[in-house]
């Protein structure tokens, strides 16, 4: 009996053409794991409050400079994607959805909601006098 | 843990460029996967010229064409030539689709890349080695189960429940949708991928089978059924218009359900 054939693998990622819908679910797989270090952050400014105000200027210093803020605009933004991304899975696992005009108009509503709704929360907060 | 990377005997190489048919100017640029198991080359990309005045409009035409006119090594498998059988599902310009039914000048700009069904054992050119994607088939025992006993004549159904079936037998088991899906690509050891899940849906929603508890017993897995992220790859994909993401979801929703 010959050798058994060493057959290749057929390409896959490498031709496959990315649509939307796939696009999305890495992103949301992405921001998923971006949210476990943004906690991370959270921790660090809940130790600083209970530190005193030395440790907490220093928090402060770094919200402020403006890769702290570039961190925390992204932060945000994966929060509010991974909700919004999150809400489109919980309307399909309910079965609703599927048809493909619904699937791709819920997929671009998750990812335009998700800028738009970082960019008025920022806004609101400058508005409101934060970040100073 | 998923390999992004082909192993190093699948990494795809710059194949032989065939000559032009020199009768005609109405041509369209094939670039086609071709890995012949009878020398240890890895796979390579041929370019072929179809004269698009001497075949049909379909790239199951274009095909034909190459073979019979070009190249007689070039392997793929076909055999109804109008969507039914399913034979001849490939990845035609990063889609998986049926070569039969997807026309040649779908894309206008550049070749049409053609390349064997995605992240599977390739047996030559085209043809993928599919036996995995049938034993999962068979894993989900597509066929009536009953404990009553035979009716004399058949067993009877009212037409709201055969309806239920609709968009689920459909399924020629061309193996499009689950070798359009990452999942499926990553865990097609463990798990059992759209197609296999729309048929156990077909069987679960039967109302003449008396199985539905175990069957969705023998899905109740981490990795069998819940490996699906509704990434819908399959839905885009299925040249029959069926849309396997949404069965998979009624699987998990009725399995849900029968918590309650």
């Amino acid at each position: 009996m010959p050798a058994r054939i060493d057959r290749p693998l057929s390409p896959h990622l490498q031709t496959y053409r990315m649509t939307l819908t796939m696009a999305l679910s890495v992103v949301h797989r992405a921001t998923g794991l971006a949210l476990y270090a943004g906690t991370l952050l959270l921790v660090w400014w809940l130790i600083a409050a209970a530190s005193g105000p030395a440790a907490y200027a220093q928090l402060q210093a770094f919200a402020g400079s403006w890769i702290g803020r570039l961190i925390l605009f992204g932060y945000t933004w994966a929060l509010v994607f991974h909700l919004l991304s999150g809400i489109r899975y919980l309307i399909w696992d309910l079965t609703y959805g599927f048809e493909a005009r619904e699937r791709e108009w819920l997929t671009r509503a998750a990812l335009i909601g998700s800028i738009v709704l970082t960019i008025l929360l920022w806004v609101l907060v400058f508005a409101m006098g934060g970040g100073r | 843990m998923a390999e992004f990377a082909l192993p190093k005997n699948s990494k795809i190489t710059e194949g032989k460029t065939w000559p032009k048919p020199t009768t005609t100017a109405n041509l369209r640029e094939f670039k086609i996967y071709r890995w012949d198991p009878d020398d240890t080359k890895n796979p390579r990309i041929d370019t072929y010229y179809v004269d698009t005045g001497d075949c049909g409009p379909m790239v199951l035409d274009g095909l034909i064409w190459i073979k019979n006119k070009i190249d007689p090594t070039l392997t793929f498998r076909r055999s109804c030539r109008e969507g039914v059988c399913g034979s001849c599902a490939m990845n035609i310009d990063g889609k998986n689709g049926l070569a039969c039914i997807t026309s040649m000048h779908d894309e206008p700009a550049g070749a049409v890349k053609v390349n064997p069904l995605p992240h599977q054992p390739v047996v030559k050119d085209l043809v993928p080695d599919l036996t995995n994607f049938y034993a999962q088939y068979a894993s989900i025992e597509p066929w009536l189960h009953t404990t009553t006993p035979t009716p004399q004549k058949e067993w009877k159904q009212s037409k709201e429940d055969r309806a239920k079936l609709d968009g689920l037998y459909e399924c020629i088991l061309c193996a499009c949708c689950s070798t359009a899906c990452p999942s499926y690509w990553w865990n097609s050891d463990r798990y059992l991928g759209p197609a296999a899940l729309l048929q156990a849906n077909r069987w679960v929603s039967d109302s003449r089978d008396e199985a539905t508890g175990e069957r969705l017993d023998n899905l109740e897995d981490p990795f069998r059924l819940y490996r699906c992220h509704t990434i819908m790859n399959c839905t885009k994909a299925c040249p029959k218009g069926l849309n396997p993401a949404k069965a998979i979801a009624e699987l998990k929703k009725k399995m849900v359900e029968r918590q309650t």
